[in-house]
């Protein structure tokens, strides 16, 4: 056998992607009880009312990660390498099958939560923060990131307002925070904002601020994708 | 060649491929970290056995560890490589998680403890999987930035025209992932495998020199290779003890 075919210069889906024509991503990150689920979801309404093609991916695990983090999880066997390496692993999951996909066929893409929330949660847990975002740096940037300030007791008193059960990790207790559940959520969620108030200016985060009235930080929302309408139905209209 | 015994290796501090892992930044470790890298059906395990032997038979504390075998996700792994729909990133990230864990949980202990550590395996092989398969080699390197840098690794280098008899030798039939029938190469298996293998080889060339690979002729019999790796250890070990 000596017929070996040519090794193929470059096949990454990354690099080529950047050349094509793509879809529109927009994310939005901040803490649990900061009000970002609501916001998504209100411009989800208002582009699909306007009659615009969008997707909506959130932050939750394919059935395959799921399996092998809840093991882990269970068994308290997670350091935070495993962590940041299995959510990675589901991220990109997500990433290659759904948001990528989309974004390439020219569609809106709406994220609840994208790499900052790893970012953020991984570096608290003690990851080195340069290893983090490289190990993520095969994600496209967003258009608009639009990160929900909120100060830390108001969103979590939001959350524990029903005192739900926590779960381990969810709460931080693999850090040794504090031996109370809720007051180990609450110290890592203040961490988790510090993290993500160092992001904002790097990352180009459009801050909101979430103690404002739904229909005023909707308001900015809108306005702040109001320009990138313009130009994908301009495209939509040529293609009919 | 008289053996010399050795009771203790020393202590040396560890070196990272990238940033590494904070809690284990300043650790100091008694052990030493031996790597053997290969193909599958190159040998390895049976090579590995040999030098345990030997190695305890020295009075040293050997542990073998190898891929696909942590706690964690050994067991998913398999049943992951059955959905042939995960993206390349997925599966490369997949694997470094169960390195990972094996690297914290059994790796780490081992050496802090004084164990010679056998790797049948380490992230070689991982990275030269995903470059196949056409990811890129800055992430593929940056990925493993948590892994220490072993004090020796050996790549058994098998010509895919020999290996792909001692595959047939051990199981039979040719392994979906090992011939690269995930990426298309050609419709025929056989002549899939012989390109895959040959492109996993040039991979690991090209990363001989980065990462120091040394590379032991595998085209030999077993016993050759043998003497050859156990030569290179007793050296190594020898090297240590005059220090």
């Amino acid at each position: 056998m000596t017929t070996i075919k040519p090794k193929i210069a470059s096949n990454r889906s990354d690099s080529s992607m950047k050349n094509e024509s793509r879809g529109k991503l927009i994310i939005v990150e901040g803490i649990d009880g900061s009000g970002k689920s609501t916001q998504i979801h209100l411009l989800e309404k208002w582009l699909a009312y306007k009659g615009i093609s969008v997707f909506k991916s959130e932050w939750n695990s394919s059935e395959m990660v799921k399996e092998i983090t809840s093991k882990g999880k269970k068994k308290g066997l997670l350091t935070p390498t495993t962590f940041s390496l299995l959510h990675a692993t589901d991220f990109a999951d997500r990433y290659e099958r759904n948001i990528s996909p989309l974004l390439r066929a020219g569609h809106f893409v709406l994220a609840d939560r994208y790499v900052y929330t790893a970012f953020a949660r991984d570096i608290v847990r003690g990851c080195n923060p340069e290893w983090v975002k490289k190990v993520y740096d095969f994600a496209i940037k967003p258009d608009v990131a639009f990160y929900f300030k909120v100060p830390v007791d108001i969103a979590v008193d939001r959350i524990l307002i029903g005192r739900p059960k926590l779960k381990y990790y969810e709460a931080g207790m693999d850090m040794n925070l504090s031996n109370d559940q809720y007051e180990s959520y609450r110290i890592f969620q203040g961490r988790i904002i510090e993290q993500y108030d160092s992001l904002a200016e790097s990352e180009g985060f459009t801050i909101i601020d979430g103690t404002m009235n739904i229909e005023e930080q909707q308001n900015i929302v809108r306005k702040k994708i109001m320009p990138l309408l313009d130009h994908q139905t301009s495209k939509t209209r040529i293609r009919r | 060649m008289a053996r010399t015994k050795y009771k203790d290796l020393g202590k040396k501090t560890v070196e990272f491929y990238g940033q590494g892992i904070k809690n284990l930044q300043d650790i100091e470790i008694k052990g030493r970290l031996i790597v053997i890298e290969g193909p599958d059906a190159s040998g390895r395990s049976t090579q590995i056995q040999e030098i345990t032997t030997r190695l305890e038979a020295d009075g040293h504390a050997v542990l073998n560890t190898g891929l696909k075998r942590s706690e964690l996700v050994g067991r998913g792994i398999l049943e992951a490589k059955r959905d042939y729909n995960l993206g390349r990133k997925t599966l490369a990230l997949y694997y470094a998680a169960d390195f990972a864990d094996q690297f914290e949980y059994k790796i780490i202990p081992a050496l802090q403890a004084g164990y010679i550590v056998l790797a049948d395996r380490y992230i070689y092989t991982l990275i030269a999987r995903n470059l196949v398969r056409g990811l890129d080699r800055t992430w593929c390197h940056n990925l493993y930035g948590f892994a220490i840098k072993p004090d020796i690794v050996f790549y058994l280098d098998v010509e895919p025209s020999v290996l792909i008899h001692r595959v047939f030798q051990k199981n039979s039939t040719l392994d979906h992932y090992e011939s690269g029938a995930d990426i298309g190469l050609s419709e025929d298996m056989y002549e899939s495998f012989l390109i895959y293998q040959k492109r996993i080889s040039q991979e690991f060339h090209a990363m001989q020199k980065k990462y120091g690979l040394i590379p032991i002729n595998g085209n030999r019999t077993v016993q050759e290779i043998h003497n050859d790796l156990q030569k290179r250890i007793d050296i190594f070990l020898q090297r240590i003890g005059h220090q």
